[in-house]
């Protein structure tokens, strides 16, 4: 089957991380241990595991941050080499009771997915997210589908999931809506993560995808008195009022923003600039993750208030003294599991696919590129808010994809294998 | 050679090109043949023995007042208000007349045996002056006396304990003004009259008022009713500051009015070429303006508001009068208008102004996008009386770099009026309900404008409101060599040269228009039949 591989090549992982911190992400694509060939398609680790084809799969933060080189090393004893990235997937399943069905995946191989009884303490409190065993089982470590190497990912023709993370798509849905499940799923969490109290002033900071979807979450799930976006470019500002911001300000704009919307007084410079507020907003979702807007949001969060960090980060140096004297939360939202929302727990999934009909989200689907353009797919996906673009996809519809209908001819950066070839792999 | 009157050039062949202002420049344009060009007047002459005058207008006071020297006696509480920082324009060398005024109203005040005197810059909501600026106004002399014993205040409009609620007019408007200054024995207040539009009630009932009291006469409706700003008569900002005015009589407060009018003479030598109609410039003069426009185009932006902040204009005195605020103010008209009107005859399709770097709330600073609209819509489109020189519908031409900067000491609310409130809207009514209240109520504004140099949080809406009356009259609003981001911010059009704005407006107002150019500064006042 045709797949992207990413191979565990040191040098190449270190060039890729030389060329995009000089250049900016995506620019080290090029020689970044990814690969386009035909692999043989994953085994079926066990009962309840199914072959899936997928349809679309999104470019995700993180698998940016994996190509650039540049994400943590905290991930290295929990992803296995060589992987076929894709977490952000809708698919067809292709064999068992479902079959012919589309489905978005849940990523998260948790204990259930890894044959692991009994479940670990978050499993078993249904916070999958935070599985205990994501290195253990019958299947070798790996944190998600598209990080493992047992499973495959949504970047190829094929991968195998477990019942548990399967998700039927309702008839009506798009597959454009269908992949913006799982980010919408990543912002749900974060959203109910933030415990929002009514009237509380929120902040959110970013708006790619995670900053767009958290966005629709937060106006879907809480009831902030007032909502502040940060976006950089046009078409993020855009997004950002019709998906319920109440102001949409410049990253320039920041502290000036959230003081008048708290009225709280300022630290001034001589120069009149400020430089810190003596109060702020109540909750700041970080939805870029870099030390600079976990600063930025360290310097607008009230005292008390708290910080979630959707946007993933990476090693950062920040000064906590902030943190440290103001008594701020700092918390993360990763993925997803269940969620105590009014009326019961339920699961992230489900809410997500709720909160995609309700929003709209499918119309953050900006381009599709076929596997064979995947370095030009990256790089667009690097620099999708300069090109007045949010989410893209790859798009692995045999039967008339969307980029054979709209996007420029396949450019060839590279040869691409030929179908027999196989890549080698160093696993 | 008794100075000429204002006159009003008719474009043909021959004539040579026209300065425009430009922010901290100046462009060199070419009007089309049948443009009209608006000259000011040339500067009167000055009075001969400015001391002997202010002396005389002290002792022969205007009105039912009786002389100064007959209002001080021993014990008494004295307060010495005057006009702050936004006059005169540019600032005029030393000495200030303020500072004469003053020294002359303290030599009075001593001589009479008065201890308690107070000295207060009727700031209103504008920004505090600093030491320096105060030095300036008021001379070393008056500065060491005063400021050292906390004798030299500058009013604090949201100081609750500083100010005192008089009662309301027969139209409902508040009347809170400064405690110390109402409660005062005597309150003489000291005028620099610039332009028309300033002294008479306005003086105390907005120079000492609150943000409470303000809001009655500094709001969209008024001003689009103000026609014009510096016609008092059809103001209705005017009334409402005289309603004010003879509420803070009738409740007691005692006023002597000083108003002093000054000369055109605004610009030092170097700039003598601002003072002239084109077609008299002298071979020195040509040179100075080229040399002066090259130069400018090469100096960095920040340094040539530094040269030009740092101007002093060589004004001269031309009139002084003392005594009842109506009498006195009617007397100051009168020599405002000997001073700057020009009778233009009908008006035009298309007006066009070169704004130059200053206008009255960026002394010492930078001028700001809404300055920008302010100066133009607010203050020189009202230089008329009797009709605005453009018709209605008709499109004003304004030339300004209008760079997307702000001083955020001075101006930290016009930031955010900038950021949030324009990105929102440009509607003046959904502007004031929107969002009025919040600012002028905001505490970190109310912090800066009492302990730093920030105007008032409501001071952008203010600025603002003071293009209603333009806003409503014209069809088009173009600005040239503007910031175009900020340009179209303001809900204005940006052009890149004069002629391409000409054709925009003919958009506008059709083809073969009417075009007249408001030549200033100097200032004038149009008097359009």
């Amino acid at each position: 089957m045709k797949a992207l591989l990413f191979e565990r090549l040191v040098h190449r992982f270190a060039a890729a991380r030389l060329v995009s911190l000089v250049a900016g992400s995506g620019t080290g694509i090029g020689v970044a241990p990814l690969r386009l060939g035909e692999i043989d398609p994953p085994s079926l680790p066990g009962a309840n595991w199914h072959r899936v084809a997928p349809r679309l799969s999104g470019i995700c933060g993180s698998d940016l941050a994996t190509l650039d080189g540049t994400s943590s090393r905290f991930f290295e004893d929990i992803v296995t080499f060589p992987f076929v990235p894709g977490h952000e997937i809708v698919g067809v399943v292709k064999d068992g009771r479902h079959t012919g069905k589309r489905v978005v995946i849940e990523p998260v191989l948790s204990c259930v997915v890894r044959g692991i009884e009994p479940l670990c303490p978050s499993c078993a409190a249904g916070r999958t997210g935070s599985c205990e065993r994501i290195a253990f089982g019958h299947i070798r470590p790996g944190l998600q589908t598209g990080y493992c190497a047992d499973t495959g990912g949504g970047w190829s023709d094929e991968l195998v999931a477990h019942d548990a993370q399967l998700h039927l798509v309702p008839a009506g849905m798009t597959d454009e809506a269908a992949v913006m499940v799982e980010p919408a799923a990543c912002a749900v969490h974060a959203a109910l993560v933030g415990q929002v109290v009514p009237g509380e002033r929120v902040v959110v900071l970013g708006a790619g995808t995670v900053g767009l979807c958290t966005l629709a979450a937060v106006r879907h799930h809480t009831l902030p008195s007032a909502l502040l976006s940060v976006a950089k470019y046009r078409v993020q500002r855009r997004f950002a009022e019709d998906l319920g911001a109440d102001e949409v300000v410049a990253p320039s704009e920041l502290g000036r923003a959230v003081r008048r919307m708290t009225g709280t007084l300022a630290l001034a410079s001589s120069g009149g600039a400020i430089d810190r507020l003596a109060g702020g907003a109540d909750v700041v979702f970080d939805c870029v993750g870099s030390a600079r807007s976990i600063a930025e949001s360290l310097e607008v969060v009230r005292p008390g208030g708290r910080i979630v960090l959707v946007g993933m980060p990476g090693t950062v140096r920040v000064d906590l003294a902030p943190l440290w004297q103001r008594e701020v939360a700092l918390v993360g939202a990763y993925a997803y599991g269940m969620e105590d929302v009014p009326g019961g727990p339920r699961r992230t999934f489900a809410l997500a696919f709720e909160l995609v009909a309700a929003a709209g989200l499918e119309r953050l689907v900006s381009a599709h590129y076929p596997l064979e353009r995947y370095e030009e797919a990256v790089r667009h996906a690097a620099n999708a808010g300069r090109r007045g673009s949010v989410k893209i996809v790859f798009d692995l519809r045999r039967e008339d994809p969307a980029w054979r209908r709209t996007a420029e001819p396949v450019a060839k950066k590279r040869p691409t294998p030929r179908r027999d070839e196989k890549l080698e792999t160093s696993a | 050679m008794s100075p000429r009157p204002g006159f009003v050039l008719e474009v043909d062949r021959s004539t040579p090109p026209t300065v425009f202002w430009h922010g901290e420049g100046f462009r060199f344009e070419r009007l089309p043949e049948g443009s009209r060009v608006v000259y000011p007047p040339e500067p009167l002459d000055g009075l001969v023995d400015p001391e002997a005058s202010i002396r005389h207008a002290l002792e022969h006071p205007l009105g039912d007042s009786a002389p100064l020297s007959a209002l001080l006696k021993p014990g008494m509480r004295l307060t010495i208000a005057f006009d702050d920082v936004s006059l005169p324009l540019p600032p005029m060398r030393r000495p200030d007349i303020r500072q004469r005024v003053i020294e002359a109203v303290l030599d009075k005040a001593a001589a009479a045996g008065v201890d308690d005197v107070v000295l207060i810059a009727a700031l209103a909501i504008h920004r505090r002056m600093t030491d320096d600026e105060l030095r300036h106004a008021l001379g070393d002399r008056v500065f060491d006396a005063f400021a050292p014993h906390g004798l030299l205040q500058q009013h604090d409009a949201e100081d609750p304990g500083a100010l005192v609620h008089l009662g309301l007019t027969d139209k409902g408007e508040d009347v809170e003004i400064n405690r110390r200054a109402a409660e005062s024995d005597l309150l003489v207040y000291v005028n620099i009259n610039l332009s028309a539009m300033d002294g008479g009630h306005k003086s105390v009932a907005t120079g000492l008022a609150s943000y409470r009291s303000l809001r009655h006469h500094h709001n969209v409706k008024v001003l689009q009713h103000s026609r014009s700003l510096m016609d008092r008569h059809h103001s209705e900002m005017h009334s409402s500051n005289w309603r004010m005015g003879r509420l803070i009589k009738a409740a007691g407060v005692k006023i002597f009015q000083i108003e002093t009018t000054l000369n055109l003479d605004m610009f030092p030598s170097q700039f003598n070429f601002l003072q002239k109609r084109e077609w008299e410039w002298s071979l020195a003069d040509r040179a100075g303006f080229h040399a002066t426009r090259l130069s400018l185009d090469r100096t960095p932006p920040r340094l040539a508001r530094q040269i030009f902040q740092s101007m002093l204009s060589p004004y001269a005195v031309t009139s002084v009068q003392a005594g009842e605020v109506e009498a006195v103010h009617d007397v100051t008209l009168e020599n405002l208008h000997r001073q700057q009107l020009v009778y233009v005859e009908g008006q035009t399709d298309i007006l066009t102004m070169g704004l130059p770097y200053l206008c009255p709330y960026n002394v010492n600073s930078i001028m700001n996008p809404i300055l920008v609209a302010c100066l133009g819509l607010g203050y020189f489109f009202n230089l008329y009386r009797g009709r605005p020189l453009v018709r209605e519908g008709g499109v004003c031409i304004m030339s300004h770099p209008t760079p997307w900067a702000f001083n955020p000491v001075h101006h930290p609310s016009y930031i955010d009026f900038f950021e949030q409130v324009l990105a929102e809207t440009t509607d003046l009514v959904e502007i004031e309900k929107r969002y009025e209240e919040s600012f002028a109520t905001d505490p970190w504004y109310i912090h800066l404008y009492r302990t730093s140099y920030a105007y008032h949080g409501v001071h952008p809406f203010y600025m603002w409101y003071w293009c209603a009356h333009a806003l409503q009259h014209l069809g088009a609003v173009i600005i040239v060599g503007g910031d175009r981001a900020a340009v179209r911010r303001m809900g204005f059009k940006p052009a890149s040269t004069l002629a391409d704005a000409l054709e925009m407006a003919e958009d506008v107002v059709g083809r073969n228009p009417t075009i007249t150019h408001l030549h200033a500064p100097p200032l004038l006042v149009a008097d359009v039949s």
